[in-house]
């Protein structure tokens, strides 16, 4: 019987192995968690409602909120007005930057939920879900607070209790 | 060589024709004729293919959550405009990235889910063909059949045989 040739097999076993490297690539992406505090944060940009975008040399050498919500979302409410008081106190300073980054959701929605709590800060989009994939977000609303150095300095899940919680962390952050 | 060509040409062509029509071009959509209010059959013709990344794995069309629901009415607004299945696909996707529609794009990656089933399928055949093939050879040759009795005179047959009637 002829035996099949060599370079057919060695194909076959790299076709193969490179797929389940595929597979085990996207597996662990799939498993990992959040982005872990004291890692450098995933770098995005971000198309606006209003059709500002905030990128790099918006966010530098400032605390930067990600704040991550939809308005399907009814715990995102509970914090909702809390983290407008907050960017109210900071704005002046100008050295912190809060972002909202409305996770899948629909526009018309999302615009009159943020007419409904009288939100200002920059809000936009999550388009292709890429920025929460970037971030490797669980669920809304998750909050994500970058140092002036690029840094993610802490990761909250879930709503905020109080204004004060916010002022704590950021307050923290600009010492 | 010719014969194996022709036979995977065949294979080829069975291939293609047991495929999953996902792995064809885009079937032409009938468009909708743009209208006030769309119906939800028609709303939901396209929301059946459609998935909501915040409930895995269950179609647009049935998923019960808040959000699934303001997509449904996006579709309708869309349709609503005269928008066709596949403009209404491609918004989608942009908003909310590959993962919600049911086929993925075909563009880098993606193309992955369309050929490597056809070519595992390929490959299983060719090796199928060529394992029962030897096998055929082998019967036809004679190769692999039990070995001829020994010639008479044998020494090992002659003890064999008088040891099995010391035995008996």
């Amino acid at each position: 019987m002829k035996r099949s040739p060599r370079w057919g097999v060695l194909l076959a076993w790299l076709v193969v192995i490179s797929l389940l490297v595929l597979i085990a690539v996207q597996l662990r992406s799939a498993m990992e968690g959040s982005v872990g505090e004291g890692q450098n944060a995933p770098v995005f940009t971000l198309q606006t409602f209003d059709g500002q975008t905030i990128g790099l040399e918006e966010m530098a050498d400032k605390v930067v909120v990600v704040n991550f919500w939809a308005s399907w979302c009814t715990p995102c409410e509970v914090e909702a007005a809390d983290l407008q008081d907050a960017w109210e106190h900071y704005q002046p300073r100008g050295d912190v930057l809060f972002l909202g980054v409305d996770y899948v959701d629909t526009e018309t929605e999302a615009l009159e939920y943020l007419e409904r709590f009288a939100i200002t800060y920059p809000n936009g989009p999550d388009l292709g879900t890429r920025v929460s994939q970037a971030f490797r977000i669980t669920g809304v609303p998750e909050t994500y607070f970058i140092d002036k150095d690029g840094v993610l300095a802490y990761t909250k899940i879930g709503p905020f209790g109080s204004l004060g919680e916010i002022m704590d962390i950021v307050d923290g952050m600009l010492e | 060589m010719k014969r194996t060509f022709w036979l995977f040409g065949l294979l080829l062509a069975l291939a293609l024709a047991v495929m999953p029509k996902a792995a064809f071009a885009q079937d032409p959509t009938p468009q909708p004729t743009p209208q006030a209010t769309p119906s939800d059959d028609q709303v939901n013709a396209i929301a059946k293919t459609l998935y909501c990344p915040v409930c895995e794995n269950i179609p647009l069309d049935v998923c019960p959550t808040l959000a699934c629901e303001q997509w449904r009415e996006q579709i309708r607004e869309k349709l609503a405009l005269g928008w066709d299945e596949q403009q209404i696909r491609d918004y989608f996707i942009l908003q909310y990235g590959d993962r919600v529609v049911d086929e993925p794009p075909k563009r880098g990656l993606n193309w992955l889910a369309y050929i490597v089933p056809p070519v595992v399928f390929l490959v299983g055949a060719y090796v199928v063909y060529r394992v029962l093939r030897g096998r055929l050879h082998v019967t036809e040759t004679g190769e692999g059949a039990p070995e001829p009795a020994p010639p008479e005179g044998d020494e090992y047959t002659a003890r064999l045989e008088q040891e099995l009637e010391r035995r008996q």
